[in-house]
Order: C-alpha cells, then sequence, then structure tokens
C-alpha cells in the first residue's frame, strides 16, 4: 500500500474540498477509483449540484459508465448510498453531502462503512463547506489545489493540475501531507515531493512504506 | 385445394384442370375426401366421402395428401393479411377467417364495395372466397357457406335471411343435424318457429355445438359472441377482494406479486410496468404505478419497489378491492450466471436502478449520453438510458455549472480573457490561461441572435482551475456588451 497513489480502498474514505468551489476533491476521487468497466453510482444531494455543479462526464472520461442521482435532501443521498452498496455490480459508490447535516451522523458513516467493506465496493463522500466531524470513515482526505504544473509548450496556460493531498485521519495509515500531481492521460496520481509537514518531511521513505 | 394447385404449379408438375383431382386427408374408417377441384366436383366427388366409394365413381380419380398444418398456418398468415380491410381479424375454424368490419366499411365504399375489393384481392392470390357481411359471427358463417352471393345482412334483416338456410348453417355438428332433419326441422325458419320451450328442454344438457336454440341465439345476435383477435392478450392480473374496507394494502401485496409472477413465469414473460389499483368505497380510484429497468418477474424484488410508495397512497374511507396488473411485458429467458447454479452475489444493478427510481422518482436516477454537439452543455444530457456518443477532443471540466453562473470581470485586452474576476463575491486574479476556443451557435437550433462563446481555462492566484466563457463579441450586433459567465471548474 502506497500512500495517495493506492488503487482500490475498499472501505468508505471521506474527502474534504477546503472550499466550495474547487474541483480538487472531486478530481482526487475520480484519479482513485478503480479502473474498470463497472458503473459508478454518483449520488448529489440538491445544495451540491447547485454550489458546485454537476459532474460532466466528457471531462471525466467518456468510458467511465455512471448513474447518476440527483436528489433533494442528504437522507435520501445517504438511503441512495447504502442501496448502491448491496449491489456488487458496482465499480464505487460516491456521494456529495453538503454541510453538516444531521443525517450524516456518526451511525450513518458507520453503517456505510460496514456495508462497503462487506460489499467490496469502495466508497467516497465528498464533503463540502462542512467542518471535520467524527465519523467513522477509514480515510480521511483534505484536498487542495496548487498551482498547476508548468506547460511543456506554453508558459502561459495551466499545465498538469497539482494538488495538496492531506490525510489526516486513517485507521491503517499514517497520516500526512503530500503535494501530488495528477497525469489526466494514464490517470494516476504521483507524488512530487514531501510537504512542508515535519513529521512527514523528517522521515525518509523507508519509514514511511513502512508506516503505511 | 387451390394452395395445393399453386404449389404444383409452382413446382412444374401441376396436373391438367380437367384431371379430377380430390385431396385426402385420415378419418377413422380410412381415407376420406378433404378438398376436391372442380373436375372432380363435376364428376360427382363428394367432400367428406370415404376414397374407395369414390374410386368407383371416377376411376380416373387423382389423389393426394392434403397438407392440414399447412393450411392452418396459411390461413393464419392469411388473417393477418386480411387486416389490410380492418384491424380486427380472427381464423374461424379450418377455413373460415372473422373480420370485425364495423366502422371500417366506409373505407372502401361501402360494405358491397368492400365485399366486392376482398373478392378481387383474394382472387389474385388465387383464392376463391365465398363472403357475406352480417352483424353476428354465426349469421356470417351461416351466410357464406349455405347463403346467396356475397351477402349483405342487416339487423332488421337477419332473420328473414337466415329463414330458408338449412339448419346446417348453425354451426352444429353432423349427428345434431341428422337429428333435427328426422324431427322435420329442415330449416332454421322452422327451428324459429318451435316453442322455444320444448327446444330448451330437449337440447337442455348438450354442448354449444350440440345445441341449436343457443346457436340460434347465437347467429340471431341474443347471445354475444365476441371476435377476439390473435394479438389479444389476456391481461395478466391478480385481485385482492377483501371482506372489509381497509385503509393500508401492504399486507396483500406480497401475495398480489406472487400471483402476477407466477402468472409472467407460465408464459416465459417479465413485467415492465406494473399498475396497483385500489377502489375505494367511496366510488374513487386510486392508482400506484412502477416501472422496472429491466424485465422481471421477481415478487421480492417487485414488492420492494411497492414499498415506499404504498403510503402515498389516499386511501380516502378505505378500499374493498385491490388489483395489480403487469401492463407492459417482455419475454425474458432464464439464463445461469455460473456453473454451480447460484447467482451473484448481491443485488443486480437493474434492481438497484429500479428501487432508486421507485422511491426517489424517474427524474432522480440518470444516465450520461454523449451527444454530437459543440456546446458543452448540449455534448452531454442526462438521460433514462446510457448512450455512447462522440468523445470531446478538447479539454473539458469535470464539473459543469448549470445554468453558468455571470461574473463581474476586469479585462486587460477587450477581445483576450480578463484580468480578474469576481464570482460569488470572491475575487479571483488570473495568473494563468489558456484560449480562447470559440464555440459558435448552433444556427439549426438556436434562436437568431444568440452569440458566440469564447471559452477560456483560467487558474487563479490559488490553484483554483474555472472555465470561464464570454458571451458574444464587442459591437457584434447582438445586444450590448459581451457577458462572462463561470461555466465549469477543471481538477
Amino acid at each position: 500500500m502506497t500512500g495517495p497513489g493506492q488503487v482500490r480502498p475498499v472501505a468508505l474514505s471521506e474527502v474534504f474540498a477546503t472550499t466550495v468551489t474547487d474541483a480538487a476533491a472531486m478530481g482526487f476521487v475520480l484519479a482513485r477509483l478503480p479502473k474498470s468497466a463497472a458503473p459508478v453510482l454518483w449520488v448529489q444531494d440538491r445544495l451540491s449540484a447547485k454550489e458546485a455543479g454537476q459532474p460532466y462526464p466528457p471531462g471525466m472520461g467518456a468510458e467511465r459508465q455512471l448513474i447518476w442521482v440527483h436528489v433533494s435532501h442528504s437522507s435520501d443521498a445517504l438511503w441512495a448510498m447504502e442501496e448502491g452498496l448491496r449491489c456488487h455490480a458496482l465499480g464505487a459508490v460516491v456521494g456529495e453531502i453538503w454541510g453538516a447535516p444531521k443525517a450524516l451522523s456518526f451511525t450513518a458513516t458507520k453503517r456505510l462503512a460496514m456495508r462497503a467493506e462487506a460489499a467490496g465496493v469502495s466508497c467516497w463522500l465528498i464533503r463540502r463547506a462542512a467542518p471535520p466531524e467524527v465519523s467513522a470513515a477509514r480515510d480521511r482526505w483534505r484536498i487542495t489545489s496548487l498551482p498547476s504544473a508548468p506547460h511543456p509548450h506554453d508558459a502561459q496556460s495551466p499545465g498538469v493540475a497539482r494538488w495538496q493531498a492531506e490525510l489526516f485521519k486513517s485507521r491503517t495509515k499514517k497520516p500526512g501531507t503530500w503535494r501530488v500531481g495528477h497525469d489526466r492521460a494514464a490517470d494516476r496520481i504521483h507524488i512530487l515531493a514531501p510537504g512542508r509537514d515535519g513529521a512527514v518531511a523528517a522521515a525518509d521513505g523507508a519509514h514511511r512504506k513502512r508506516a503505511l | 385445394m387451390e394452395r395445393w394447385q399453386r404449389q404444383m404449379e409452382r413446382t412444374g408438375n401441376a396436373p391438367s384442370e380437367d384431371l379430377p383431382t380430390a385431396l385426402v386427408a385420415d378419418g377413422p374408417h380410412g381415407q376420406v375426401i378433404h378438398a376436391t377441384n372442380r373436375a372432380a366436383r363435376l364428376a360427382g366427388i363428394a367432400t367428406g366421402a370415404r376414397v374407395v366409394d369414390m374410386r368407383a365413381v371416377c376411376p380416373e380419380l387423382r389423389v393426394e395428401y392434403a397438407d392440414l398444418a399447412g393450411d392452418a398456418q396459411a390461413l393464419k398468415r392469411l388473417s393477418l393479411w386480411a387486416r389490410r380491410w380492418c384491424p380486427w381479424t380472427v381464423v374461424d375454424g379450418a377455413d373460415g377467417l372473422i373480420l370485425e368490419t364495423t366502422g371500417s366499411d366506409h373505407l372502401m365504399g361501402g360494405e358491397a364495395a368492400m365485399l366486392t375489393e376482398m373478392e378481387a384481392r383474394l382472387s389474385t392470390l388465387g383464392l376463391s372466397a365465398r363472403l357475406a357481411v352480417a352483424p353476428t359471427w354465426g349469421a356470417a358463417w351461416a351466410l357464406a357457406r349455405f347463403g346467396p352471393v356475397r351477402a349483405i345482412c342487416t339487423e332488421e334483416s337477419c332473420a328473414a335471411d337466415l329463414h330458408a338456410l338449412p339448419v346446417a348453417a348453425l354451426r352444429l355438428e353432423a349427428e345434431t343435424v341428422l337429428l333435427l332433419r328426422r324431427l322435420g326441422l329442415k330449416t332454421i325458419g322452422q327451428l324459429a318457429e318451435v316453442p322455444r320451450l320444448s327446444l330448451t328442454r330437449r337440447f337442455a344438457r348438450s354442448a354449444l355445438e350440440m345445441n341449436p336454440p343457443m346457436r340460434l341465439d347465437q347467429a340471431m345476435g341474443r347471445l354475444a359472441e365476441p371476435v377476439a383477435s390473435v394479438e389479444a392478450r389476456a391481461p395478466i392480473l391478480a385481485q385482492a377482494r377483501l371482506p372489509e374496507p381497509i385503509q393500508d394494502p401492504t399486507a396483500y401485496v406480497p401475495q398480489l406479486c406472487e400471483e402476477v409472477c407466477a402468472q409472467l413465469e407460465h408464459q416465459g414473460l417479465g413485467c415492465r410496468q406494473l399498475h396497483l389499483v385500489v377502489y375505494r368505497t367511496d366510488g374513487e380510484v386510486r392508482r400506484l404505478e412502477v416501472a422496472t429497468a429491466a424485465p422481471s418477474r421477481e415478487p421480492v424484488h417487485l414488492c420492494r419497489l411497492f414499498q415506499d410508495r404504498l403510503e402515498r397512497l389516499d386511501p380516502g374511507f378505505g378500499f374493498d378491492l385491490i388489483t395489480l396488473e403487469a401492463r407492459r411485458v417482455e419475454p425474458i429467458a432464464t439464463v445461469q450466471t455460473q456453473l454451480g447454479g447460484g447467482g451473484e452475489g448481491g443485488v443486480p444493478l437493474s434492481h438497484l436502478i429500479d428501487r432508486l427510481t421507485a422511491r426517489l422518482g424517474p427524474r432522480a436516477v440518470k444516465r450520461p449520453q454523449l451527444r454530437e454537439s459543440h456546446l458543452p452543455e448540449r455534448a452531454a444530457v442526462w438521460a433514462a438510458e446510457q448512450g455512447a456518443g462522440a468523445t470531446a477532443v478538447q479539454a473539458r471540466p469535470i464539473r459543469l455549472l448549470h445554468p453558468p453562473e455571470e461574473v463581474r470581470v476586469l479585462y486587460a485586452v477587450p477581445e483576450g480573457p480578463p484580468a480578474q474576476f469576481v464570482w460569488r463575491r470572491q475575487t479571483h486574479r488570473v495568473v494563468r490561461y489558456a484560449g480562447p476556443e470559440r464555440i459558435a451557435p448552433e444556427w439549426w437550433r438556436d434562436r437568431p441572435g444568440t452569440r458566440l462563446r469564447d471559452y477560456f481555462r483560467i487558474e487563479d492566484q490559488a490553484g483554483g482551475r474555472y472555465w470561464l466563457y464570454r458571451e458574444g463579441l464587442h459591437e457584434d450586433g447582438r445586444g450590448g456588451d459581451p457577458r462572462w459567465f463561470v461555466h465549469g471548474c477543471f481538477a
């Protein structure tokens, strides 16, 4: 198991977007979805779709099958995600929940996590405008956009996307902060350099590998 | 006979028309004559007689086997072909067609003209036909076989037209006809004059084919005999009649689902649409409708589709009859997915979509359909079915705002990207940009005056990557100053 580049975490993971309009969290989730033809159930509540936009398939890679569920309440979104986790034919279940609704309690996340583990389907929660309250998610990430890599041919234009991925709570891995780049053509994440986080920066690669 | 003649002609070894020929079928006491040609009829060959007897009458008779199954097939095909005249046709016995022409005769210029046209059309197929129009099935049968050529009979003239026909015209069995002849009742008119009471007593226990009064009633239209078309399928329906009006149908739905599924399984079908109707005691009817993504006949699954919706049913003062009907049915084949016989773990994908659709509504569950369009919002639309189309060549954002949100911009150069823009009360300074990518309006779909769009991929000082566009150009004659919108976000 490696850090952010790990392919298939079969559990519930939470991703927090630092700002509402930042699509880095979604890009991070997309890059880590299993690379299979199995359809992805994408559940959005109304505010997420209104404030942060809808997923746009031409930009997400057209070969990925998508089932988009658009509901008005977060409780319905959680119900739809739980239903999706009963279906083993899905590749992944992604939910976008706005804020910190009552329905998304510790119990609800625990249910999601256990269902995801039982079904072997990875489940992702994208949270916006939400404080990181107590949750049963196995991994909790905070993703922020960084200025992109220089474009190889055009100094003016934005290049490969770069994010700061902060794993601030995890059950199986050691938390840390990484600066990662997203290679869109190969659809993979690579670690650029250790961030300014002291603990991670002090440890060398061997130590981190063992701890993770 | 005519079908056989045409087949023989096609193979090139058709006998001469003048040679008496007969088709035979196996009877209980040896072969009997099934059909004859004109020469054989003139030679005195009777249909239904034994072949050995007829050989004695006409030694040069040529005998061939009749293809009864083939005849039945051909008649069925002909009944479908006869839908050119009316929409409701059905095969009648081994040698007849019934066409329900009510309301369609005027299209051919009246009933007489219609019969003439039918005869002409059938004769081009090489078939001779005896036609009659009558208000009932029985009367039409009788007039076509025993009545005048192209008989037309109305409601009023029905009794008079049938009066002189023999009793065999009532679609009775030979023994019953013989019995009636022995009783001295040779025509339908004579039969109708016999007091009804004694006739009914005589034939009270007999089946329909041996029951002259009932056959007479059918011919006169006193006993209904509907024409059931070949395509009309009996509804797949289950009912629960309740002794007392109740408010909550939940307890009855599983049983109804099981009954419907048993019927579906019997016919090898699966339902796509289920209607649950409750008949309320106050004279109102309330219905619920669920649909499935793939044909299904699993009672547990179908029952679960109703689970969350039964509470939305308005029961009023209660209801005492519940019906469940499979409206749209499709054939499904039973497929074994694993060698061991067990299914895959978990719920099938179609069941998941059904469950989501049933609870959240059909508009909440959608799949992307990619279309060939340059306009981003038209290139991918959300629909009920997944559809593949052209994929974008240019860089496209992963999120799209719907609708695009207008921003205030500060220009650096009029035709270039903005230096800075204010979106949702936050100022974003443009650090890097790519573009413009010009997307012209689709003139064949858009209203006149729609402005073109220049898209820019923009990165702000914090690393946020957005997709902005300028709608229109300066002084393009389509409105005032161009406006700027945010349309999406890149990862």
